[in-house]
């Protein structure tokens, strides 16, 4: 357990919150004095007190949803994907999570994964079709890992702040700016035109450069915070499987991935194990850098033969990034003794991209509720939910199969 | 005044003493229920373990000896009381088990049983879920038994007789289990 990070994210959750209500406050008063002067500053500001609080109840009772629903995560039960479901309990387990993580499923053939929530007793873990088709379960139980980990050392409960909160201001200050072209600016001049003219200039000025500052500033503030706890959440995944080669294999999938992610956005992108834009989108990321490169990750985990535990991580870091100092805080090295990685588990998983594929798709209907029969002759017939008729001919052998046991009929 | 701050030291005192009074209760209750996900894990398979033998037994004709072995190792571990003790038919019979799931291998029709496919996923499931839960025990009781030996809350340990929890240890006992069960058996 890494205090020091909790510790981190609670104070970092505290100070995004204040910081939040300092750029909401400041917009309020500007955006309202500008708009209905001689006093509508403090309109602006109680107007702003309220999308803050507002904001700050929606974020912690509804943020995890809402960044589902952004991703387009249905919630599964257990037997869409048995495996899945054994694999997320099994790293709940390990990682003395007092809760079972809800588990959603992205219909997404790329490769991808990410955990939300407010606290370890309300989390969810989300992954994508083509992540489950793709990986066998050593890999599977080391991306889970590492999103337990995300969970256990409460970064979940700040991205989902931090998401929230950066949505809110784009969407307002996007409303503002959009105003200000089509008709606000009629609204400013008549109200200039009346008052003390050189001082709403200024006014007008500021409010438009904090319009258009407050999103870039919350976009920054978000994005200097994910670098370091994806290596932090890849060193607790390692030392909760006992086997980095797992996360390693399955983090070289993910990058040979060539499908673009179409449901994640700028809020989203940063709680995924991996960055989800590929060619302009992961250049333009780069630069705001919200994850480290998947590559040294890849190479830090590969280099870990002998030793699983944080000190392992710690070492393999150090040599890969040619970096004393090293990423672990000193809390999570304290008591470590050498952790012998495990043996692979593992038996293999379809390599065929149209096997692949085929499977991803399997599970999405499974999530979304088909009824899956397989005839003698070796066909599998996949019906939808609303297939009403008692009885269903296979198409190849005539066959008649009789749904008698399908539930809702 | 000295009587003042005579007493405000005492309250402060007081007051770290609580602190890590409380601290020391939360990590005890954290490895009470960290040894409690294990006792449920272990019933989980206790419970798997008969329906295994039912559809394995048609199948594994070699192996009749072994699943006896297993349904007597698992009515051990059930009975067993101490963590100790516990530990140690666990251990027999998470080896017996390992040991069935290599058998396996031998018989290609077991193998593409749609029932046996999942039910190993259900025991593999199980092991793991076993492995992992005894692991983040023994990492509670790693947390405890330091706070109960660290100054200064050692004062307060002792004072209040908190004492030291046992660590779960596995050792590889799958050779020396085999004598001993067979042992059982043929008595």
């Amino acid at each position: 357990m890494i205090w020091e990070l909790i510790r981190a994210n609670r104070r970092r959750s505290v100070t995004l919150f204040l910081m939040m209500g300092l750029v909401l406050v400041a917009l309020g008063y500007l955006l309202g004095s500008v708009f209905f002067p001689p006093d509508g500053g403090f309109i602006g500001v109680a107007i702003a007190l309220i999308i803050w609080l507002v904001q700050a109840l929606v974020a912690r009772y509804s943020g995890n949803r809402i960044l589902l629903a952004l991703s387009g995560a249905r919630k599964v039960t257990p037997d869409v994907h048995p495996q899945l479901f054994h694999v997320v309990e099994e790293m709940r387990l390990a990682g003395g999570l007092p809760a079972m993580p809800e588990v959603y499923i992205i219909d997404e053939q790329a490769p991808n994964a990410f955990a939300t929530g407010r606290d370890p007793s309300h989390s969810a873990v989300a992954v994508t079709a083509g992540l489950v088709a793709r990986l066998n379960r050593d890999e599977l139980q080391g991306v889970v890992a590492h999103e337990v980990s995300h969970v256990m050392n409460r970064d979940i409960r700040f991205l989902t702040y931090a998401g929230i909160m950066l949505g809110t201001v784009v969407l307002i200050s996007e409303i503002y700016l959009r105003g200000m072209l089509w008709g606000g600016g009629g609204r400013y001049r008549s109200g200039s035109s009346k008052g003390s003219g050189q001082g709403q200039i200024i006014m007008m000025v500021l409010a438009v450069a904090l319009a258009v500052l407050a999103p870039i500033m919350a976009q920054l503030l978000y994005f200097a915070i994910s670098r370091k706890r994806e290596y932090l959440a890849d060193a607790s995944a390692v030392r909760l499987t006992r086997y980095p080669a797992g996360l390693a294999s399955a983090l070289e999938k993910i990058s040979a991935n060539t499908v673009e992610m179409k449901s994640a956005n700028k809020v989203t992108a940063p709680l995924y194990i991996a960055n989800p834009f590929l060619g302009k989108g992961r250049k333009m990321a780069d630069l705001t850098s919200t994850h480290p490169p998947i590559s040294e990750r890849i190479r830090i985990l590969r280099s870990m033969m002998h030793d699983a535990s944080f000190n392992g991580y710690q070492q393999a870091y150090a040599s890969v990034r040619g970096d004393a100092e090293g990423i672990i805080p000193i809390s999570g090295l304290r008591d470590e003794k050498v952790i012998v990685p495990r043996e692979a588990a593992d038996t293999g998983k379809p390599e065929d991209v149209r096997d692949v594929r085929r499977d991803a798709g399997d599970i999405m209907m499974r999530a979304g509720n088909f009824t899956f029969i397989t005839c003698d002759c070796g066909l599998r017939l996949k019906l939808p939910p609303d297939y009403r008729l008692p009885r269903v001919k296979c198409p190849r052998c005539g066959r008649v199969h009789e749904l008698d046991q399908r539930p809702g009929k | 005044m000295a009587a003042l701050i005579f007493l405000l030291i005492i309250g402060l005192i007081l007051i770290w003493g609580i602190s890590i009074y409380n601290s020391l209760v939360r990590l005890r209750n954290q490895v009470r229920n960290a040894w409690s996900q294990i006792d449920v894990q272990l019933k989980r398979r206790h419970d798997l373990i008969p329906n295994l033998v039912e559809t394995v037994r048609g199948y594994m004709v070699h192996e009749r000896e072994t699943l006896e072995h297993i349904t007597l190792a698992r009515t051990q571990a059930m009975s067993a009381s101490s963590i100790s003790e516990k530990a140690k038919a666990e251990n027999i019979l998470g080896g017996m088990l390992g040991r069935l799931q290599i058998a396996v291998e031998a018989y290609p029709d077991l193998k593409a049983n749609q029932n046996f496919l999942a039910l190993q996923e259900e025991l593999t499931s199980t092991e793991n879920k076993i492995s992992f839960s005894r692991q983040n025990y023994n990492d509670q009781v790693l947390f405890f038994n330091n706070k109960i030996q660290m100054f200064p809350s050692n004062i307060v340990a002792s004072m209040f007789h908190f004492s030291e929890e046992v660590f779960f240890e596995v050792e590889d006992v799958t050779e020396k289990a085999v004598p001993q069960v067979t042992f059982q058996s043929g008595s």
